[in-house]
């Protein structure tokens, strides 16, 4: 076996390594759960086993459903919110040092307050839509604005000389060299912000839910908590860590489309 | 083969904001369609000279002043710039990068196309228009910064030591393809370098620079006609502009630690 074959061989079992072996510490986990369900004789109500939750989630899949996109979309929403002003809002405070003076602790007051603690204020002022709208939108905007200020800042000073020589415009060196150059930070601050969104959705709805309105699926398991059954409250606990996990590898792949032509990020090195 | 003077340094010192002297009292003259290399030690403010004649930096005492032909001033878009890394947009193609200097101008896409081609022919790089800069050599990369400075036709070549970082066999065949590019167009160009060889090679006019403070310390002619080849290297003629731009070399520097001395000897 030459040496390019043996390193294209390792590349391939660690490949397949990367796949199967989350997938089999999960299986195992569940398990593990199931054994010690089944053997403690621990009773639904306190903890479900696995085989009642899947079955759970498929005898109440329409009403699980129907919340997980009610959720979903609020999380898009604030997400796409949060891109908005996040970069917008990097872009005023890159063009005015003054506006970044003056505001900036509004950014960082948003951010270090505990989104539980403004979630109930929220609900008292704005309808619920537009309340649980808003705190998935102030968690998620501040890495956005956070990242894309600093990726604004990282351009190549040579390049700046160069767009100066050349006699551009204050709007060409922002569309054509300090966005593209920021990009890669961009995506990354959306990488966390899309999380970050789906939590702040889901704390605005626990909230809403203790007044008893909502139909998201934080407000299902809220519901569900009342209600005692266990079981769909874990479905649905379920459902929504899938839907994170989704989230957060359909941003990376957008990141991954966007820069794997150009960004060492992206590049798979071959050796 | 040179003429009036295009930008003219007269008085010129920089002293930067945090109290380093970098430059003091240089005269210089840059004349239409000489190759003139700024030679010096690192430090002696070579590049600092360099952003000035750019008009990128601002003298504290004397005077910049360009002109052209015709005595106007110089426009935005004359100056072609290379700096000591090839400062390519990571983001764009080859051709994208090329073009950068005639889009920030604006005009018709095909006529930037055309001349982006032209530059990228000119640097030997016409089949890695479609590249992005990550694909290519760090000499590829070098090339694509030249074509980038050379596609407005400008008035004044400016290159910051820009071989400094490749390999000499990659040096000295850029060198060549230089020779021919400003030789053809009759460019003229301020080259910074602190190599003698490659000074020797290229230049009309070395100027020797010292150190702490910049300062003009000596001017070698180069006569030899143009466009020099590669034979040339190894004439006994190059071996002695060599010998002269690096005895020159030698005592700008020596000049240096004469002062030091000078210094440590007061009470
Ligand atoms: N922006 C700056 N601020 C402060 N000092 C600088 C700056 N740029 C250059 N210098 C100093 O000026 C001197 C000359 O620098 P430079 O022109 O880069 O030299 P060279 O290009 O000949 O190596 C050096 O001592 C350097 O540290
Ligand atoms: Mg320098």
């Amino acid at each position: 076996m030459n040496e390019n074959e043996h390193m294209s061989a390792t590349a391939r079992r660690d490949r397949v390594l990367r796949i199967l072996l989350p997938i089999l510490t999960i299986l195992v986990g569940g398990v593990i759960w199931h054994l010690v369900v089944r053997i403690n004789d621990i009773p639904p109500y306190v903890l479900p086993g696995p085989g009642l939750v899947a079955r759970t989630l498929i005898a109440d899949w329409a009403t699980l459903w129907d919340s997980l996109l009610v959720t979903l979309v609020t999380t898009f929403q604030g997400l796409l919110l949060a891109l908005i002003g996040g970069v917008g809002l990097a872009i005023l405070f890159n063009l005015s040092r003054l506006v970044e003076y003056a505001f900036y602790p509004y950014a960082v007051i948003l951010q270090v307050t505990p989104i539980v603690a403004i979630a109930p204020l929220l609900l008292i002022y704005l309808p619920q839509h537009l309340a649980v709208l808003a705190c998935a939108w102030i968690v998620a905007f501040f890495p956005v604005l956070a990242n894309t200020t600093l990726g604004l800042n990282s351009i190549d000073h040579n390049l700046r000389d160069l767009f100066r020589l050349c006699g551009a415009t204050r709007w060409q060196v922002l569309f054509r060299l300090k966005l593209p150059a920021a990009l890669p930070y961009m995506l990354e601050g959306l990488k966390i912000a899309g999380g970050l969104s789906l939590i702040g959705a889901v704390v605005a709805e626990i909230a809403a839910g203790s007044a008893g309105a909502g139909s998201g699926l934080a407000y299902r398991i809220a519901e569900s908590g009342y209600r005692l059954n266990i079981p769909r409250m874990f479905a649905a606990l379920l459902l929504l860590s899938i839907a994170g996990i989704v989230i957060f590898f359909a941003l990376s792949a957008l990141s991954h489309l966007a820069l794997r032509r150009w960004h060492e990020s992206a590049i798979e090195r071959e050796s | 083969m040179s003429g009036a003077a295009i930008v003219r340094l007269s008085g010129v010192g920089k002293t930067f904001a945090n109290g380093t002297a970098a430059i003091e009292r240089l005269d210089l003259d840059v004349r239409e369609g000489e190759f003139l290399t700024l030679l010096g030690p690192s430090g002696c403010g070579k590049s600092t000279a360099l952003r000035m004649i750019a008009a990128l930096s601002e003298p504290t005492r004397g005077t910049v002043s360009w002109s052209d032909a015709n005595g106007r001033g110089l426009a935005p878009g004359t100056i072609g710039f290379v700096f000591q890394e090839p400062t390519l947009k990571p983001w764009a193609t080859v051709a994208g990068n090329v073009a950068l200097p005639l889009k920030l101008k604006g005009g018709d896409a095909g006529q930037i196309a055309a001349r982006v081609s032209d530059a990228l022919a000119r640097v030997g790089l016409s089949d890695f228009a479609g590249s992005y800069p990550r694909e290519l050599s760090g000499g590829m990369k070098m090339r694509v910064s030249i074509a980038r400075a050379l596609v407005t036709d400008p008035k004044i070549l400016l290159m910051d030591e820009p071989f400094a970082a490749l390999d000499e066999i990659t040096r000295f065949k850029l060198n060549n393809d230089l020779m021919a590019v400003s030789s053809a167009l009759r460019m003229t160009v301020v080259f910074v370098t602190h190599s003698v060889f490659e000074s020797a090679f290229l230049s009309n006019r070395i100027v020797v620079m010292t150190s702490r403070p910049g300062r003009v310390f000596a001017e070698l002619t180069i006569d030899a006609p143009y466009p020099r080849a590669e034979a040339f290297r190894t004439s006994p003629e190059y071996a002695a502009f060599c010998r002269r731009a690096s005895d020159a070399l030698s005592q700008a520097m020596e000049s240096r630690p004469m002062e030091a001395k000078a210094v440590e000897a007061r009470p």
